[in-house]
């Protein structure tokens, strides 16, 4: 299926409406009393599980636009890489803001000293220049090999997510686990489809040889 | 001249005090009577679980009571979940009757007691203690219960007693959470034996004047206010005596960071967050955590001489 450009505008502004949905349950339980006894605690946590699944979504694109042989679905992975961006940026807030009111000596301690704070930060500071150079202009500006080997960082960001979740669990890793079980399976997609592609190259220089 | 106003509102008109700060037990109470008389059928049940009429207690704080809704919907109770909300709403299927408690060991007296002679065992007392999560959270909590003192002298521990086990129901169809192996079911908890004899260590049976929630431990469970809170035992089955110290659930799950002690200090971290503070729930900032959650001045001397770091 190719859709026609009037379709895939339809299609973003529905996908861009959907991303909304994570922050307006947020928002709906905050005024209707529904967050935890610990809303800060619960904000924090939603925040940060929407960020990773926002990571998710966006490294799906490319396996799934492989498997399903559906190159269009590359023109909605900006706006998924960025609403991973938009949740990272609440969850830091949350923390900046709300769990620790502007305590820069105590944040400066937990960036350096608790090994999970120390990645989850490094995770977001490594995405915000992937956000900002997400534009065509910025794309063009860097030239597309520099673009492309600048936001392969993404890779490095969700491992340093994932790990952030699963060093700050107490005991139960099931749900750590499943994130890293899915990133292991995208890579695993990727890793595979390299491998054919260089095998069919080779194949094809033995020919013309 | 001098014409006196009457004062707008007369000294005879103004709460004590003391009436005052037990406005949410008016409260309660008052719910609990309106339950009664909207619903008679239910008024037998609603009746049952309010607790016979309760001693102060000098140990008690007089800091600003936790809302009880908080208190009961959010727990960490892995046997109904590892979600906070999880034991509110799974926890339903504990049946808390009949129930016994099997206390043996190293005693003179073995003896397995029915929850009714349990309740009766001694004048019940509220106690108002600071509760201290080891994830950095705090509330204020009314319990009722006695000292556990009182029972352990009942049953007359033998001079091998060092230390006291608490083992918590182990029935995966009561607690489903049990059938995820996050941590060693049953549930083990321990104390040095001065630990569970000091007059601060509740045998808890209930909180806000009425018999405990079962999403908090019913229908006994222990309270150990200077500790982490879970070193507080719940739904407890057998209190067994021993000579060796206890293998605790959370010793077995992460020795490195969960110590047989688990001391509330604010100057031994948690290996991979701070203990410094606290976020009491219901409170904006966070504030700074006590040593011993507050009750130094108390139980301090039973670890005098001791290396706090290691024994952590």
């Amino acid at each position: 299926m190719q859709p026609k450009p009037e379709q895939i505008t339809r299609i973003k502004a529905a996908v861009f409406a959907v991303c909304l949905i994570p922050l307006a349950l947020l928002v709906w339980r905050a005024l209707t009393g529904g967050l935890t006894a610990n809303p800060i605690e619960d904000i924090t946590h939603h925040t940060g599980w929407w960020t990773l699944t926002f990571l998710m979504v966006t490294l799906s694109v490319t396996p799934l636009r492989l498997l399903l042989n559906a190159p269009w679905l590359l023109r909605l992975r900006r706006m998924l890489g960025l609403f991973a961006f938009f949740y990272a940026s609440l969850h830091f807030s949350t923390w900046l803001v709300l769990d620790q009111f502007f305590d820069w000596d105590a944040m400066l301690k937990d960036i350096v000293k608790r090994p999970y704070i120390t990645i989850g930060f490094t995770a977001f500071v490594l995405l915000t220049p992937l956000a900002a150079t997400s534009t065509n202009a910025m794309v063009r500006r860097l030239g597309a090999r520099r673009w492309q080997a600048l936001h392969r960082l993404v890779y490095v960001i969700a491992i340093l997510g994932v790990t952030h979740f699963w060093w700050l669990v107490k005991k139960d890793i099931r749900e750590p686990l499943a994130f890293a079980m899915l990133l292991a399976i995208l890579f695993a997609i990727r890793a595979w489809h390299a491998l054919g592609k260089r095998r069919r190259g080779s194949a094809v220089m033995q020919r013309t040889l | 001249m001098l014409i006196r106003r009457p004062a707008d509102i007369a000294p005879s008109e103004i709460t004590p005090h003391s009436v005052y700060r037990r406005r949410r037990e008016f409260m309660l109470s008052a719910a609990a009577l309106g339950a009664a008389a909207l619903a008679p059928g239910l008024g037998d049940a609603r009746a049952a679980t309010k607790l016979a009429p309760l001693a102060k207690s000098p140990l008690s704080t007089s800091e600003q009571l936790t809302a009880y809704d908080a208190v009961t919907s959010y727990n960490n109770f892995y046997e109904f979940g590892t979600d906070k909300e999880d034991p509110k709403e799974r926890a339903g299927s504990l049946k808390t009757r009949p129930w016994t408690v099997q206390v043996d060991g190293e005693v003179s007296k073995p003896q397995t007691f029915g929850i009714e002679d349990l309740l009766k065992l001694a004048p019940m007392e509220e106690r108002i203690y600071r509760l201290r999560c080891v994830e950095a959270w705090s509330m204020v909590v009314p319990w009722a219960g006695f000292p556990l003192a009182e029972l352990v002298k009942r049953v007359q521990p033998t001079g091998n007693a060092k230390f006291v086990e608490f083992v918590t129901l182990l029935d995966p169809a009561q607690m489903p959470g049990q059938k995820i192996p996050v941590l060693e079911w049953p549930y083990v908890e321990g104390l040095r034996l001065d630990e569970a004899m000091h007059p601060l260590t509740l045998l808890t049976f209930g909180l806000y004047g009425q018999v405990l929630p079962n999403q908090n431990g019913a229908p006994v469970r222990i309270v150990v206010p200077w500790k982490y809170g879970f070193k507080s035992g719940k739904s407890i089955v057998r209190i067994r005596f021993t000579e060796q110290q206890p293998k605790t659930s959370w010793m077995l799950a992460g020795p490195r960071e969960y110590g047989f002690y688990s001391n509330v200090n604010p100057t031994v971290d948690h290996p991979r967050w701070s203990q410094a503070r606290e976020r009491r729930i219901g409170e904006f900032r966070k504030r700074d955590t006590l040593m011993f959650n507050g009750y130094a001045d108390q139980v301090a001397s039973l670890y005098a001489g001791m290396d706090l770091k290691k024994n952590f």
